[in-house]
């Protein structure tokens, strides 16, 4: 851990905790129309990751994605953009918060339902291995996606293929309203799950953003040796509702006392006190990081704001790549 | 030109399409197998090696994705289904994936990706293996359909699918693969989207697909020879439909009838008859009709299919009394000398 490396990724951090605060904050303007799932309290896997990967390595997402596309390099101006509903957003206003995508920084797409990535981030690795490159595509997903068939389909066929797939799984024990215990086995541990299907996995602190970077490189070193996918579950915890930009500990699913419990073991916080601690970072230094992430984020909710709507005209477009003549009905037949 | 059977025809267009482009992959349970898929995929794996050509395990939605992640990265995915049945279990990932990434992603990259699926019929293949849901899938935007009847049309359409920049549903009929016709040798493709005018005549308008182009030609020559003329048009594709040839055929003939291969409520039927309706109301010389399957499954017993499928008899009771004419058509069904639920002689089962 260089103190370069440790400043980027208390830099990313913070990057994307304001952002998403601020999104939460903005919110109740009603400018951002769309199902908005916010990353707070869980960003040091985002960042660690995003990192740790190469820029020519590819990564998907599900609909809790802004951490992943930030952390991966993504554009903040589009993302925002596409909150927006703006023409200026990275899917044309075609997809909103949920449907993230910037082909030039490897980020490949998130969508909207759950698991629906999973075989294409597989896919995806399926590619590289025909093509015969040393990328590697990095599937994010959560503690729910676990729970679906597609899952067991295709961490079973990247491991008989050995394909170059790092299954990035963040357990932050919800799905919507739903814990774990209603929705897996008591004890079992969904990395020793995914490790009897036959991957190599492991189980960390997502709250530590240093152990989520060491291991992530060495799941990454492995995969590029040859190695074949790797598996990595991080738990960790959201801080605000499942959509939207609310505290929800009052409505009754979980406790004040557990949020506060987790409030405790903030990923920003922690690191930040230790860098100070190691003077890898001053507070004059934290003032810095913090008026260019302010500066960088209000001219991107700016720009945001200003770009326009996609014209009316074009809802449809794009459904092919060339629209064939015969693909609609004549002209007397439009309404 | 040369002559070969319609499965024979799907084998040529694969083996075409992976000789032109080293990123075509092929996969699905059993294309490795000592039958080859009905023969459509013998010798690939032998030619392209396992990277490219290789049986799956039974995983079809996450092998669709798959697919899907592949096309985005460059290649270019054939998926074949022994059944369509089967592909039942890939709807998530066809619907919400495959139809959509180029919409949704306001157009960046699309997802090139053939997903073959087979039609059964006949010979007990009962309420699972025998499905016709071509209306399902031509209901997706971001889709398209195709469902030749010819071998010729089988190469063209399938080498159009394979280098299409979006997804594309092949449906082949299980009843057609033995079928012989003639068909072009080399980089041959007919454009999706574009009917086939197959019989041209002036009394009513005959649309069909995929097998029930067949049952409609007998149908048809043989009232050719009770001086009834028929337009027979071969859809090819049922998304998009070539709506231009439905509706200057029913301009020209005043009569409409439309053949589907799959259940009636719902079906690709009822949306040619709805806008040909719409476009062409004032044209019409006598009530539109359409004839499908009935709106319950295929039973296995062959005493309960028996009379479950439209065939060249009922084709041709149907246009007798749109055109206002009385023919017997106990002849017609005499021609037929195998039993009902096979499609040949070639057929014995098991699949």
């Amino acid at each position: 851990m260089t103190p370069e490396i440790a400043k980027q990724l208390l830099f990313s951090m913070r990057r994307i905790r304001f952002v998403e605060l601020e999104i939460a904050r903005r919110y109740g303007e009603g400018k951002m129309r769309c199902p908005t799932h916010l990353s707070v309290g869980q960003e040091a896997v985002s960042a660690a990751v995003g990192l740790a990967l190469r820029k020519d390595d590819l990564a998907v997402s599900g609909h809790r994605a802004h951490a992943h596309y930030l952390g991966k390099g993504g554009g903040l101006r589009a993302m925002l953009a596409e909150i927006y509903g703006k023409v200026d957003g990275c899917a044309r206003g075609r997809g909103g918060s949920m449907h993230l995508i910037d082909e030039s920084v490897g980020f490949m797409g998130s969508t909207a339902i759950v698991a629906g990535t999973i075989p294409v981030g597989v896919g995806l690795g399926y590619g590289m291995k025909c093509k015969n490159t040393d990328q590697v595509s990095c599937v994010f997903h959560g503690d729910a996606v676990v729970e679906a068939g597609v899952f067991f389909e295709s961490l079973n066929f990247a491991v008989i293929k050995k394909l170059p797939v790092l299954f990035l799984c963040e357990n932050n024990q919800y799905s919507v309203y739903s814990h774990l215990r209603v929705r897996q086995p008591k004890n079992r541990s969904i990395a020793k799950m995914a490790e009897g299907l036959g991957i190599t996995a492991r189980a960390g602190n997502g709250n530590d953003v240093v152990q989520v970077f060491e291991m992530t490189m060495d799941a990454l070193n492995g995969i590029r040796a040859g190695g074949g996918p790797r598996f990595l579950e991080f738990s960790t915890y959201r801080w605000l509702e499942h959509c939207g930009p609310n505290f929800d500990n009052d409505i009754g699913y979980r406790s004040e006392e557990e949020f506060l419990e987790w409030k405790k073991k903030d990923p920003i916080a922690y690191y930040e006190a230790e860098l100070i601690t190691q003077g890898v970072v001053t507070s004059e230094g934290l003032q810095r990081m913090d008026a260019e992430i302010q500066c960088e984020v209000f001219e991107a909710f700016d720009f945001a704001d200003a770009s326009p709507y996609p014209e009316p005209e074009s809802a449809g477009f794009n459904l092919y790549a060339i629209e064939p003549d015969v693909a609609s009905p004549p002209q007397s037949l439009r309404f | 030109m040369a002559v070969m059977t319609f499965a024979k025809a799907i084998n040529d267009a694969l083996l075409l399409a992976m000789t032109l482009d080293d990123g075509v992959i092929c996969y699905g349970l059993g294309v490795d197998d000592p039958k080859g898929v009905f023969g459509t995929t013998l010798g690939l794996q032998q030619k392209f090696g396992t990277d490219r050509v290789f049986d799956m395990p039974t995983s079809e939605n996450a092998m669709t994705g798959i697919g899907i992640g592949a096309a985005l990265y460059g290649m270019r995915a054939v998926m074949t289904h022994q059944r369509l049945d089967f592909a039942l279990l890939s709807m998530d990932q066809l619907v919400n994936n495959a139809a959509k990434w180029r919409f949704m992603f306001g157009g960046q990259r699309g997802v090139s990706l053939t997903v073959r699926m087979i039609l059964g019929r006949g010979w007990g293949q009962g309420p699972t293996h025998s499905q016709n849901l071509q209306a399902w899938f031509a209901h997706i935007p971001g889709l398209k359909v195709v469902m030749p009847s010819t071998a010729e049309d089988a190469k063209g359409l399938l080498l159009s699918s394979i280098f299409d920049p979006d997804p594309v549903i092949f449906l082949e009929h299980r009843w057609l693969h033995n079928l012989k016709g003639e068909v072009t040798s080399g980089d041959y493709r007919i454009p999706i989207g574009q009917a086939k005018r197959v019989r041209e005549g002036k009394d009513i308008t005959i649309v069909s697909m995929s097998y029930m182009t067949i049952e409609a030609i007998h149908a048809i020559d043989y009232l050719a020879s009770k001086e009834i003329s028929c337009d027979l048009i071969d859809l090819r594709s049922v998304r998009p439909i070539d709506w231009q040839a439905i509706f200057s055929s029913v301009h020209h003939t005043g009569r409409l009838l439309v053949l589907d291969t799959g259940n009636l409520t719902g079906s690709i039927s009822g949306e040619i008859l709805a806008r040909t309706i719409e476009a062409c109301w004032g044209t019409f010389v006598s009530a539109p009709r359409r004839l499908a399957m009935p709106d319950y499954p295929e039973a296995t017993s062959p005493s309960l299919t028996e009379n479950y499928h439209v065939r060249a008899e009922h084709i041709a009771q149907t246009i007798c009394s749109m055109v206002g004419r009385q023919v017997d058509v106990t002849t017609l069904r005499q021609q037929r000398v195998h039993p009902h639920d096979v499609p040949g002689e070639w057929f014995s089962g098991p699949f």
